[in-house]
């Protein structure tokens, strides 16, 4: 299996993949920690939710301030593994790579656990260098915000940026796992990623906001339960067990089809 | 040490109600150079995807390198394999794509570069795969086969897309490997490459195997053709009816007369037209091609 993630890092590590991905990413970071920390005590706000969630010096000179942006970035972190998941399996079927690997590596269930684990070490790669960026920039700008660093280099505050960065890393494993089996069922990366995004993205916001009672069973505010650590309709536990529950399904029927499906073209 | 290169017996795969492969049973010795042919649509690639472990026989049973085909694991790390054309990831160089391979295998690096400078791709091997035309492509296809130093080397159509040039290094290099003992077996549309290379044949019709032996066994199935040419065109009809009087069905091409008949019966022909006061100009006699053989076993001109 070590092969198989030798090999996946290597198609991973391409320059349109991963400096793409890298740029997003920083663009991003430098676009949320400036936004954050250059208007703290801002009467527009300086977060979602206006006026009403304003991050003050006062707020951000807390443990939690050093990775106060890095939380922010979990969704994108977990729609870009969803997407590169997406993409690196799928595409196996519409290049027709998928018989070279076959040929190779003739056995379906180490190259499908191979192509995860390697997955998974992107994201984690991923997630380590925004991490590292976001927590740089915090530091950085705290300076021009007046902005207290006392307390974030506190044994709390590596306490909780650590079950922060399990947290994130978690969801954006379980985002990228939602993408990867939608990659082999639909075996097109357009399908794949365009049916995810618009679940993710689109219905299950206007699920959420019409039904309700819906909020609590659907796997994207289970996924961001879990990379906040908890939230008002989901706790953290229930978070698990239900993104655990989508995953062993989603990513059941992937590993059936993987494993069966001939390989026609 | 197994015998045979490949062995299936009854090989069969269906599809819904389509039968693919019906069957399909064939020996190939181990060593030896297997040309693989069939019209489209007649069960080849089907036959070498269930050969490779990619798609499920529906019945049947067989054997590649003395390993059985259910579990190919066993022998796949032995076998090298270019199936409907070379699949890439166009993003990455032609070395990279090779390395990816490598990587998966555990194969060295250092045949990678080797392999590129075998296959004429030396100086484009750091060039993006989708980049490449449909030759170089076919030619990154065989360098990826090769890549396991293959004891047996499977290869669908590897000649496509390549010109004249490009056939014949291909030609080359399937003589090459089968001299230093890699099994080959190769299908492909120009059966004029394959007769100048094959010692056995597997031909398939409608997923049915027609014929599976020596090509020699084959060809020397068919009736030679005896063309004789008179010295005079003038002569030409009165030949022709002395040829049918005597019972053979012939075809006139370029003022010859081609009739379907071994040598020994240019003699019977020669003294007859000698009889009718005829000179020939010529008489010779022509071993059908592979090309010729298959057309009349496929039924397809």
């Amino acid at each position: 299996m070590l092969n198989v993630v030798k090999a996946e890092l290597r198609k991973m590590k391409r320059p349109s993949l991963l400096y793409v991905n890298i740029g997003i990413l920083s663009f991003l970071s430098i676009l949320f920690t400036s936004l954050v920390f250059l208007r703290t005590g801002s009467s527009l706000g300086n977060r979602k939710g206006g006026s009403d969630s304003i991050q003050t010096a006062e707020s951000l000179g807390k443990f939690d301030g050093g990775y106060f942006t890095f939380g922010l970035m979990s969704l994108f972190l977990g729609l870009i593994a969803l997407t590169v998941f997406a993409s690196q399996s799928s595409n196996e079927y519409s290049y027709g790579t998928l018989r070279n690997l076959l040929v190779r590596q003739p056995s379906r269930m180490k190259l499908l656990g191979g192509k995860f684990f390697a997955m998974v070490v992107f994201a984690f790669l991923l997630i380590t260098f925004v991490a590292v960026l976001n927590i740089g920039l915090s530091f950085a700008e705290s300076g021009h915000a007046h902005i207290s660093t006392s307390l974030w280099t506190s044994t709390k505050a590596i306490h909780g940026f650590l079950t922060l960065y399990g947290n994130i890393l978690l969801a954006t494993i379980g985002y990228g796992l939602v993408g990867m089996s939608l990659g082999i069922i639909l075996k097109s990366p357009m399908s794949a990623i365009s049916i995810s995004l618009l679940w993710f993205m689109v219905l299950e916001n206007i699920l959420s906001a019409v039904l309700t009672s819906a909020a609590k069973w659907l796997p994207g505010n289970a996924l961001s339960a879990i990379s906040a650590g908890g939230a008002k309709i989901f706790s953290y536990q229930r978070g698990l067990l239900m993104s655990g529950a989508y995953l062993l399904l989603f990513g059941g029927v992937a590993t059936i089809l993987f494993k069966r499906r001939d390989v026609a073209s | 040490m197994p015998e045979l290169a490949i062995s299936v017996r009854d090989l069969t795969k269906v599809y819904g109600e389509q039968t693919a492969v019906s069957h399909a049973t064939f020996d190939i010795p181990l060593g030896t150079v297997c040309g693989f042919v069939g019209p489209n649509g007649s069960g080849k690639t089907t036959t070498i995807r269930m050969l490779l472990g990619l798609i499920s026989p529906t019945g049947g049973t067989g054997t590649v390198l003395g390993e059985d085909i259910r579990s190919p694991e066993k022998y796949l790390s032995r076998v090298g394999a270019m199936i409907e054309g070379p699949a890439f990831y166009p993003m990455l160089s032609g070395r990279e794509n090779l390395k990816v391979l490598a990587d998966l295998g555990g194969f060295s690096y250092s045949r990678v570069d080797s392999l590129l400078i075998k296959v004429g791709l030396g100086d484009r091997g750091g060039s993006k795969f989708k980049t490449y035309s449909l030759g170089m492509k076919q030619r990154l296809g065989i360098a990826a086969a090769l890549l396991p130093d293959p004891q047996l080397l499977i290869l669908d159509e590897p000649t496509n897309g390549l010109d004249p040039n490009g056939i014949q290094e291909i030609r080359e290099l399937i003589k090459e490997l089968a001299d230093n003992g890699t099994s080959v077996f190769v299908s492909s549309h120009i059966l004029s490459e394959l007769e100048m290379i094959s010692e056995y044949l597997v031909m398939l019709r409608k997923g049915k195997v027609i014929f599976t032996g020596r090509t020699q066994e084959l060809l020397g199935r068919q009736n030679s053709i005896t063309l004789i040419k008179p010295e005079y065109q003038v002569d030409l009809n009165r030949l022709v009816e002395i040829t049918k009087g005597l019972g053979y069905e012939i075809r006139i091409e370029n003022g010859s007369i081609q009739i379907p008949v071994n040598a020994e019966f240019g003699a019977i022909l020669n003294r007859a037209a000698f009889e009718a006061g005829i000179t020939l100009m010529s008489i010779s006699t022509q071993q059908p091609t592979l090309e010729e053989t298959f057309f009349e076993m496929t039924e397809e001109n």
